[in-house]
């Protein structure tokens, strides 16, 4: 952390202070309150969703996978409940990506760093780690009392320790675990792992996140999001004066004074702050900063302070939340003796709001619209027309069909272009020459090369449009598109 | 050396003692892990450069500890390559021509292997997309000199014509003029009597009677009555709008002075013969096929 540095502690013969800072370790209290409840239901919600995701079910009929949610690279597809994306729909999830990146902006611009302090899986790992630290090594004291010992390491303590690494690993494992179980059926995948029979593949990546887990949320912490992450930096920039930030009122905590002091001045009429320099707030911290320094950089918003200061604002009678969401605007409009006013709704918020709301329509409309047939065509270049020995024209085209139902589908193949054309599919022409009826399996797609010919005497001047329409002959569900025919 | 650092009045912290427009640089220094970790990547760099191909010499580089070299990675998967695909090329070898293109699986493959084995071997004469050029057939249209049918195609591209194979397609365009077969005047006359047959304009005062004449004494052993060609003999047809060295008059002059003898290499021998086959399917889907 980047603590104050006391001007005598530096040296003048340094020319430019330090190439380095060691990390001071941060160890958090426990508390107690609405925030803290917050994060444990959001921990539970989250954690909950990661783990037990993939062995939710959801029937796709026969030959599908029933997981309900999967990400299945092999066939490249992306099963997510009732939505199976293909490769060419990849689209759906920059829209996914817009709808997610304008939600954070929003909360930003609401509630300032709610995914910071809240949702962020570095915050929701490492807050569950704490957690099992301060169940086996107890509470911030007895942790820094314990760390700084220079005993020599008693059984009871040793036994701590490894006790703690090991349920650290355990939730790691379990985390990088649950990370395979969503790119293949997961009851399946967890036999597999349990008899040594699944991929290599599966392995080396439960390795990795286990890794990643155990490293980032039992060593790192608070230090990925100071040095690590980009988003504080661009939070910054996307903030406004009306977002509420957690907040140390100062208009309303300084003078600080203690408890006794405090009661004394006030008897005598005089001002004095509601603060009484107890550092709760400090020592819940977990990135180990001092709320009343104002906004800072490594501040992840999560609440923990507020909650600390209403406990201890609730023990001396004085009002709760002097440290809670609020913004400077109201700090100073109370310095003038006016009321405090809170905007939620401003053009700001408006505008995300209307972001996510346009894009997520779009995106349900285009969902809802998809069709389970489809057909692009592909103009051959080289050669784009050939002339036939009777003297008519030809083009040569590349189509792809599209079978994204579960069901192998017959379907024919008509055009509408020049007057007389025939069309004719290469590999399809024993069958039905006149129109070509082609067999596409299920859930795949087929190339086929179309010859479309015109006779000589409707050989077209220039080119003009040919569309192509496929109908599936049991259903009756179609699909066109539209190239062009051209003369030589 | 002198000392720049000073200390902020507003956060009692050490700056750098650099200024820009009167804003002053904090000294905010890194965590210890990260500068471990920034020479760690230093230390990493000068490793890659002795253990891998690195530095450029003048006319090499150095080769590295391992002696690993890209190019060895390449072959190493294309032999995989081969190896992965030796059984459908082997279903392909197995199969008959007729049921490749039944099999929408084989046909797939066929056509694929054999547009980039037709982009090595075949474009040079007949065009990348199989066009074709003057004397070098189109194989997108429906002419077909040796036959269009799959048999026919394969046959070509296996022995070729007038390729010097044992079973090369054999037939020659007699130069009748060169040879002194037949007078400069007769050949302009024969000339337009060809062209006649395809319905293209003649040249004025020219004889029908005689050209058809001339044509029925030198031309119909080869070219068939009323001009129909020959696919034994790879003798054109001569009714049809395709011409592979042109229809126009000076050009067929030519043509019927001087004799065409294109020559189509034989492939056997030089492509395997599951390639062969992927040929002549690719040739027969272009469209042409009969």
């Amino acid at each position: 952390m980047n603590k104050t540095v006391n001007p005598k502690d530096l040296t003048s013969d340094d020319d430019v202070g330090p190439l380095y800072a060691a990390r001071k370790k941060v160890y958090p209290q426990s508390v107690q309150g609405t925030f803290r409840r917050i994060k444990w239901g959001l921990m539970a919600f989250c954690l909950g969703v990661y783990y037990f995701l993939p062995f939710v079910r959801w029937n796709r009929g026969l030959g599908a996978p029933s997981q309900a949610v999967l990400i299945d690279l092999p066939n490249s597809r992306f099963y997510f409940f009732f939505i199976e994306l293909w490769p060419q729909e990849v689209y759906y999830f920059t829209g996914l990506l817009i709808v997610a990146a304008v939600a954070l902006f929003l909360m930003n611009s609401v509630g300032g760093r709610i995914w910071c302090g809240y949702l962020c899986p570095q915050t929701v790992w490492t807050d569950l780690f704490y957690a099992v630290e301060r169940l086996i090594e107890g509470d911030r004291r007895e942790r820094m009392k314990k760390d700084a010992s220079t005993d020599p390491m008693k059984l009871e303590r040793i036994s701590e320790i490894v006790l703690k690494h090991s349920i650290w690993l355990l939730i790691a494992w379990w985390t990088g675990g649950a990370w395979v179980l969503y790119f293949n059926d997961a009851p399946t995948l967890v036999k597999e792992l349990v008899t040594f029979q699944a991929p290599m593949i599966a392995y080396v990546w439960i390795g990795i996140l286990t890794a990643t887990t155990y490293v980032l949320a039992g060593y790192m912490r608070e230090q990925v999001c100071t040095y690590m992450c980009p988003w504080p930096r661009i939070q910054a920039a996307l903030t406004d004066e009306w977002a509420l930030n957690v907040t140390y009122r100062y208009d309303r905590g300084e003078k600080r004074t203690s408890v006794k002091k405090a009661a004394e001045l006030r008897a005598l009429g005089e001002q004095v702050g509601d603060c009484v320099d107890c550092y709760q707030c400090v020592a819940v911290c977990p990135t180990g900063i001092d709320i009343r320094n104002g906004p800072q950089l490594e501040c992840i918003q999560c609440g923990l302070c507020i909650d600390a200061c209403d406990n201890v604002m609730a023990k001396i009678g004085r009002q709760k939340r002097l440290i809670g969401y609020d913004n400077d605007i109201n700090i100073q409009r109370r310095q003038e003796g006016k009321a405090p006013i809170y905007r939620i709704v401003r053009p700001r918020t408006i505008a995300y709001s209307a972001i996510i709301a346009a894009v997520g329509g779009i995106m349900i409309y285009v969902l809802a619209t998809r069709t389970l047939l489809d057909i692009n065509v592909l103009h051959d270049r080289n050669p784009v027309a050939i002339k036939l020995s009777d003297g008519s024209i030809r083009n040569a085209y590349t189509a792809r069909l599209l079978n994204k139902s579960g069901h192998d589908r017959v379907i024919a193949i008509d055009i509408d272009g020049p007057a007389n054309a025939t069309i004719h599919v290469v590999g399809a022409d024993s069958v039905t020459p006149d129109r070509p009826m082609i067999v596409i399996p299920r859930d795949s797609t087929s190339e086929l090369r179309l010859l479309v010919t015109a006779p000589a005497e409707s050989n077209p001047e220039k080119s003009i449009p040919v569309h192509f329409h496929v109908t599936d002959i049991g259903l009756g569900e179609a699909a066109s598109t539209i190239d062009n025919f051209v003369a030589p | 050396m002198t000392d720049h650092s000073e200390i902020d009045s507003v956060t009692g912290r050490a700056t750098t003692g650099h200024e820009w427009d009167g804003i002053k640089e904090l000294n905010t220094p890194l965590p210890r892990w990260w500068v471990i970790c920034f020479y760690l990547t230093i230390v990493w760099s000068i490793g890659y450069w002795i253990v891998y191909p690195a530095w450029p010499l003048i006319s090499s580089n150095t080769t590295g500890l391992f002696g690993y070299s890209s190019r060895a990675d390449v072959a190493v998967e294309l032999a995989n390559l081969e190896k992965i695909r030796g059984d459908k090329m082997a279903a392909l070898g197995a199969a008959s021509l007729a049921d490749i293109e039944k099999d929408p699986a084989l046909l797939a493959l066929a056509r694929a292997k054999g547009k980039t084995v037709f982009g090595d071997n075949c474009a040079p004469c007949h065009g990348s997309g199989a066009a074709g050029a003057k004397g070098f057939p189109n194989l997108n249209d429906d002419d077909w000199l040796w036959g269009g049918t799959l048999d026919q195609i394969m046959q070509t591209i296996q022995f070729g014509a007038r390729s010097g194979h044992a079973k090369t397609h054999e037939g020659q365009m007699l130069a009748f003029g060169k040879d002194g077969v037949l007078k400069p005047d007769e050949i302009v006359t024969v000339a337009n009597y060809v062209r006649s047959l395809s319905g293209l304009s003649t040249r004025k005062g020219y004889d029908p009677a005689k050209g058809e004449k001339i044509f029925a004494d030198n031309c119909v052993a080869c070219h068939g009555d009323g001009g129909k060609g020959n696919q034994e003999l790879g003798a054109p047809n001569l009714t049809d709008k395709i011409w592979l060295y042109g229809s126009d008059e000076a050009t067929l002059i030519e043509t019927i002075s001087q004799g065409r003898a294109g020559v189509m290499p034989a492939w056997e021998g030089r492509l395997d013969p599951s390639t062969i086959k992927a040929m002549a399917v690719y040739v027969h889907s272009l469209g042409g096929g009969k």
